[in-house]
């Protein structure tokens, strides 16, 4: 009696488990398909861009179809050409010459005055603190006019200065903000110990506070050197001639000199634009999720 | 020289905390001074002060004959090993230890001389390239010591340098630091320590003095032996030790004969002649009575009727090679420490049973209630 007992109860107890195995399996394929349903629409437009420019111009805008029907090359090949005197090259590069000395500007300015907020007693630390954390809040529009206005009179107009010399000031709140939450979670031990060692405040910064920022300064530069890349409004009002353009305004430039868009040239050379930015991120993909958590998280 | 003598030293925090209250302190060239406290004694504080990364409030602090009041720390001649060891995480051991060298400018050289010979002093040799994360605690540690050795301090600065280690590595650790500062002062380096810590058994096995403090005073400063044998006071005879000293409200009460015994519960403790006189120069009548377990004995025959008390025995706790045996007189509860065979030939199952008790008393202290102070000494 009790045998059946014990046996029936074990084959209850599989078939239990069995069931519930596949409750978990059905459960798991409809939510990959939810996920994947998703990640398809978002990616949608980008996998369209890159089809469309191998497609014909005429054949664009006429099907939903991802693969071109007639396979052609000359949407890079025209669009790189561009309809003025410079290649698309000469954009590309013109983006780098503002891009990297913003980037740097930024990290280096950024850096030094987090570090003073996060270590450095300061007389009213806290409105300071609280007006950086303002400026953050502050839309940026707000300030295009008078900035103009102040370029206007420095004489930097039509050059790359006034996109990047703000940055040398730590202007942008939200760096500084977001490496002062992440130096506020390092433990302050390793530079007591360099300062027994000998560090005086700059070789502590350079010696142990950089190298140990190392994560949130590759997400502070990611950042920059995305947003800077796909800035369009700044490059707008401060460039004027075409052969200092950058790419943002390059594409907007085959659009309005052309009476008829080649649109199959415009997304080539946009799919080729983002190219910079996705490999520079999957360089830095790892750190640059551990400098955002991290520095979310501890501060 | 490295004498290290502080002189009414304070530290008062911005929002008016003191917490440090004007301490005075000598620590003898090649010493090993222990700070012991409880937490928040302001022992850290004042280990930070004497480095330099806290600021002073009052007094001064002089380092060999240098006072060192305003002095960066790197310019005091100290050396400090961190509770969480403090190494950069970013540098090998090798770096690690030449790091201070390499900021004095040292040449090449000679930082890899220095580094491979405190690297042999500490059996770090084979982990040299390895990076701090690729350490046990135990080796972290001990490259926290090197880093300090490797700089030729005048002065070692130890922050609770053990309590991230398990027992037993703690254990072996303490020793390896004892000898190392034997070692140093054989070679005539200098050797004056600074040791701070909250246990014990490391204050006691280690130091050369001890000095225990509480909440930013110095409560005594002593050999580790004078302290457990002479406490100053309550604070000192309840904190070191354990199981803690058997500690009892009473009264004093004169005799006649100029004598004086202590009232327990309807029954007497007399005080031997040697304590006798210096109580009554003292004299107080709310007292504490202090006896630490190991001069409790059982009584027998012999024992002087005026040092015997009778109790009942509460709880045995059997640590091994002896018992400890707490028992109860009227409400006052106490605790013995009774060898083994001695328990198991005389005291088993005597739980709930009455028992005599013969209180050494040449080995008891009488706390004055009031001050705490000890009126025995």
């Amino acid at each position: 009696m009790n045998k059946t007992f014990v046996n029936r109860s074990v084959a209850e107890s599989n078939s239990y488990v069995k069931a519930e195995l596949r409750k978990e399996k059905i459960g798991a394929a409809v939510r990959y398909f939810i996920l994947l349903l998703c990640g398809l629409v978002m990616l949608y437009p980008l996998f369209w861009m890159f089809s469309a420019a191998f497609k014909p111009n005429h054949e664009i805008f006429s099907s939903l179809s991802l693969w071109p029907s007639e396979f052609s090359l000359d949407g890079f090949i025209n669009g790189w050409n561009t309809g003025t005197e410079y290649t698309f090259g000469r954009f590309f590069l013109n983006t780098l010459w503002y891009v990297l000395p913003k980037v740097i500007l930024t990290v280096i300015s950024s850096v030094i005055v987090a570090y003073g907020f996060a270590r450095f007693d300061i007389p009213f630390k806290k409105f300071w603190f609280v007006t950086l954390v303002a400026t953050i809040l502050l839309p940026t529009s707000v300030l295009l006019i008078p900035q103009y206005l102040m370029f206007r009179e420095m004489g930097m107009l039509d050059s790359y200065m006034p996109l990047y010399l703000p940055m040398a000031f730590a202007t942008q709140g939200f760096f500084v903000f977001m490496l002062i939450q992440f130096l506020r979670g390092l433990p302050t031990d390793m530079e007591e110990a360099a300062q027994i060692d000998g560090c005086n405040s700059y070789q502590l910064l350079w010696y142990i506070v950089v190298p140990m920022l190392k994560p949130a300064i590759i997400s502070v530069a990611l950042f920059q050197f995305m947003w800077s890349v796909n800035d369009f409004l700044g490059p707008l009002i401060y460039i004027s001639s075409v052969e200092k353009y950058p790419i943002a305004l390059a594409l907007k430039l085959s659009i309005d000199v052309t009476e008829g868009t080649q649109w199959n040239e415009i997304l080539a050379m946009a799919s080729i634009a983002i190219v910079p930015s996705i490999v520079v991120f999957l360089i830095a993909q790892n750190y640059f999720v551990e400098g955002i958590t991290s520095g979310g998280v501890k501060g | 020289m490295s004498k290290v003598v502080l002189e009414n030293l304070t530290k008062i925090y911005s929002n008016g905390f003191e917490a440090v209250h004007g301490i005075n302190l000598e620590i003898e060239d090649g010493e090993f001074l222990v700070i012991i406290g409880p937490s928040g004694c302001a022992k850290s504080t004042t280990l930070r002060m004497l480095a330099g990364l806290e600021s002073i409030s009052g007094g001064s602090i002089t380092i060999g004959n240098m006072v060192v009041n305003s002095l960066p720390p790197k310019d005091r001649g100290i050396a400090m090993v961190f509770q969480n060891y403090a190494l950069y995480p970013h540098m090998s051991v090798r770096e690690n230890l030449g790091f201070g060298l390499k900021l004095a400018k040292v040449s090449k050289a000679d930082i890899e001389k220095q580094v491979n010979e405190a690297a042999e002093l500490l059996e770090l040799t084979p982990l040299l390239d390895r990076l701090p994360r690729q350490l046990s605690g135990g080796q972290a540690q001990r490259v926290a010591v090197g880093r300090a050795i490797v700089k030729r301090p005048q002065v070692f600065l130890f922050d609770e340098p053990l309590s991230n280690l398990d027992a037993k590595l703690r254990a072996s650790m303490r020793v390896r630091i004892s000898d190392l500062h034997k070692t140093l002062k054989k070679t005539n380096r200098s050797a004056t320590s600074v040791y701070v810590t909250h246990d014990q058994t490391e204050a006691m096995t280690m130091g050369d003095r001890i000095c225990v403090m509480k909440d930013g005073h110095i409560m005594q400063v002593d050999t580790p032996a004078n302290l457990y044998k002479y406490p100053n006071n309550l604070f000192v005879a309840g904190f070191i030790g354990a199981p803690e000293m058997n500690m009892v409200e009473t009264r004093l009460d004169r005799t006649g004969e100029g004598k004086c015994h202590l009232a327990m519960s309807g029954q007497i403790l007399g005080l031997p002649d040697a304590k006798l006189q210096k109580v009554l120069a003292n004299y107080t009548e709310d007292v504490v009575f202090g006896i630490r377990p190991e001069f409790i004995k059982l009584a027998d025959e012999n024992s002087p009727k005026d040092e015997v008390i009778k109790g009942t025995i509460g709880r045995m706790e059997n640590m091994g090679a002896e018992f400890y045996i707490h028992f109860t007189v009227e409400d006052r509860e106490m605790c013995t420490r009774i060898p083994a065979h001695i328990v198991e030939e005389k005291l088993l199952d005597s739980v709930g049973k009455e028992q005599l008790f013969h209180f050494e008393m040449q080995n008891g202290h009488i706390f004055d209630k009031q001050t705490e102070k000890n009126i025995s000494l």
